[in-house]
């Protein structure tokens, strides 16, 4: 009895090990130089914080290729560490304190919910840069990025206007808050831009991550006739369920086109890279100071990338002339007159909605079918 | 009406994975065993199903990995608490948790792979049917399994002498260990097939339903499935029932907000909730239900020697 207890303690403190070891951080150092001169400045040390794995082709996936692209151009300037699938709560400010203690000079935290630890944090350590993306609070040494991602919506919902032939499209989406109702209504205001017939379904899962729920949710919107779908949860799942049922979809956060050449008509990608590589600049060049970044597809923030090789020329050409009207500004996602789909007029004829109306929205535009939730 | 068929198509495929894994739970119960693992069990077989699938080129490669995977855990459990007699609760419980954070450990590389082109499933002829055809006979191979599994499950328990012996394992072990029964050999050979049908259920999510690995996937529908026994009343029939019901309901809420139904989706999304604490309720008004079918012994340790 006492050895078999032994055997499975040691057993489990080997599993306690390995598992241990797994959460540990990965560090990556940019390959020494091979004489190192003496008066050589420190490389700048830099936490990246993911809310996810960084494997799962989603948002920390995308976050991370913007860190080891940025890190390959900064070459022995800058070294960079992350810690992935940090929970949003009291861990986050755990994590974030533990890596400026590690002596990191500036930390990345890439999720809503890092937000107000990045804010105490933040206050405790005024030598230190923090960036947090998709937040809104600001401090001396805390600064807020975003990307435009309705932009990347609009573009997919050009490409899905000349694609349907059932004039009904499917928006599996996440959770009815701006962000989403902006993609939603981006995505339907892009389609109607080439075909105004075009009618837009929306079904919520209230998950940013369930794949067979976004499966389900994806089928009954193919079942009722939808015959292009985009998404903004974070799993291939309803790209994949678009293959199976011989329809289209789109990518999100990243190239996700291998998960169903058949039915992937394009990805709307994020890249960071543009701005982790000004980030680390400024901070090279002690030129940073606090603000706030959006940046769409004019600043290379986000793109359409890997369109269908089986587009129409016709579709790849209203893709190109939304694409450029969207980098030199002649095209507008919410521009007047944008009617909701009560038909109350939400923005004049001619006006340009600014990020306060955009911060706001809580309502479908015209095409979009339903109402969104309560709770707003 | 093509809408409704594929409805009922979407309906039964969202409760296969439910009524296979609640199925291997009712076999764990009626032999006394009561098994709370089961969601970290679903998580691991999945994992493994698709590891197999991934590697092997066969999804019925990764159904029998999944299978081995579920036995395998299912065994480590049966001989702790059948064995061991340690505390059903506690130890199903660790096994949930290690589940999730041993499958997300060992699918870190699986994460984002994706397995080959789907074969489509149709029954010849049937298949062709108007309504019938697209509601009924276009699924895969294993949703018309689980009807038969639990068909033979059945059969099993209540037309068998096996059947019988092992419903005797659950009600009463002393009065199985005394007829000279192996309760402990019996307890766990039930553990373990219920543990092989969990597995089938998760190779059926990550290969089949959701054919990707991430981590978490099951997302509670290992849970869900341990309350079908109860709702079920531990009748395999009425497992099969409440697994459609569950996945109906899911769905029906899915459907009705593609078609605009003006309802709060977060209300929708709680209803197969509120249906099972509806039917618990009804149950539970009627103890008789319970107690006729609720094996004496759930949960309660056996000691052959006391």
């Amino acid at each position: 009895m006492t050895r078999s207890f032994t055997r499975k303690l040691a057993l489990g403190a080997a599993v306690l090990a390995a598992t241990l070891a797994a959460c540990a951080k990965k560090e990556e150092a940019p390959p020494a130089p091979a004489a190192a001169p003496v008066a050589k400045a420190e490389p700048l040390k830099a936490a990246f914080v993911y809310v996810g794995p960084v494997g799962d082709a989603g948002w920390s996936f995308s976050h991370d290729l913007g860190r080891r692209n940025a890190l390959a151009r900064f070459g022995d300037k800058v070294t960079t560490t992350f810690v992935e699938k940090v929970p949003e709560g009291p861990d986050a400010e755990r994590v974030i304190r533990d890596l400026v203690a590690q002596g990191n000079k500036v930390v990345f935290a890439t999720s809503f919910g890092f937000m107000d630890a990045m804010v105490k944090v933040s206050k405790d350590h005024p030598d230190v840069y923090f960036e947090h993306a998709t937040g809104y609070k600001t401090a001396e040494n805390l600064r807020v990025y975003e990307a435009r991602f309705y932009e990347g919506a609009y573009l997919a919902g050009v490409v899905a206007g000349k694609m349907t032939k059932t004039n009904s499209l499917g928006f599996v989406a996440s959770f009815p808050i701006p962000e989403v109702l902006r993609n939603i209504n981006a995505f339907t205001l892009g389609a109607q831009s080439v075909n105004p017939k075009v009618k837009t379904r929306v079904v919520w899962i209230n998950s940013w991550f369930d794949p067979p729920k976004e499966t389900e949710a994806a089928q009954s919107l193919l079942n009722q006739g939808a015959d292009v779908l985009l998404q903004n949860t974070d799993s291939t799942a309803v790209l994949q369920a678009a293959e199976r049922n011989g329809k289209f979809a789109f990518g999100w956060d990243s190239d996700m086109s291998a998960f169903a050449p058949k039915a992937h008509l394009g990805s709307v990608a994020l890249n960071w890279t543009v701005y982790y590589e000004k980030s680390f600049a400024e901070i090279l060049e002690k030129r940073w100071k606090t603000e706030v970044t959006k940046w769409g597809v004019k600043e290379g923030m986000l793109d359409f990338v890997k369109p269908a090789a089986f587009l129409p020329e016709e579709a790849k050409m209203a893709l190109e002339a939304a694409r450029d009207g969207l980098k030199t500004g002649t095209v507008a996602v919410f521009k007047g007159p944008i009617v909701d789909n009560t038909g109350k007029e939400v923005l004049a004829k001619d006006a340009v909605a600014d990020d306060a109306w955009k911060g706001a929205i809580n309502f479908y535009v015209k095409g979009v079918e339903g109402k969104v939730p309560s709770g707003m | 009406m093509n809408e409704v068929a594929l409805l009922v198509a979407a309906t039964l495929a969202a409760g296969t994975p439910l009524a296979i894994a609640g199925l291997g739970l009712l076999l764990n119960e009626r032999a006394g065993v009561l098994n709370l693992g089961a969601e970290g069990m679903l998580l691991i077989s999945a994992v493994a199903g698709f590891a197999a699938t991934y590697h092997g080129g066969s999804e019925w490669l990764g159904f029998a990995a999944g299978a081995a995977a579920g036995a395998a855990v299912a065994a480590v459990f049966g001989w702790l608490v059948v064995w061991l007699n340690t505390n059903q609760y506690a130890t199903g419980l660790a096994v949930s948790l290690f589940g999730s954070g041993f499958s997300a450990f060992v699918g870190i590389d699986y994460v984002g792979k994706q397995l080959g082109e789907q074969p489509a499933h149709a029954v010849p002829v049937l298949a062709g049917l108007p309504f019938l055809g697209p509601a009924l006979f276009r699924q895969h191979p294993v949703v018309y399994a689980a009807i038969g599994l639990v068909a033979a499950a059945a059969v099993l328990l209540y037309r068998t002498r096996a059947g019988l012996v092992l419903r005797a394992v659950g009600e009463s072990p002393q009065s199985a260990h005394a007829l000279g029964y192996g309760v402990r050999r019996i307890r766990l050979a039930a553990v373990v097939t219920g543990g092989a049908l969990c597995g089938v259920a998760g190779a059926f999510l990550s290969v089949v339903y959701t054919p990707l690995w991430v981590e978490g996937m099951v997302a509670g529908r290992g849970w869900i499935a341990l309350a079908l026994t109860v709702f079920a009343t531990w009748r395999p029939g009425r497992i099969l029932l409440g697994a459609y019901l569950f996945g109906g309901v899911t769905m029906l809420q899915l459907h009705l907000q593609a078609q605009g139904v003006q309802m709060p989706s977060q209300f929708m999304a709680m209803l197969p909730y509120v249906a099972t604490v509806v039917v618990l309720v009804l149950i539970s008004r009627n103890p008789l239900w319970i107690r006729l079918n609720m094996p004496a012994s759930l949960g309660k340790p056996f000691f052959p020697g006391a």
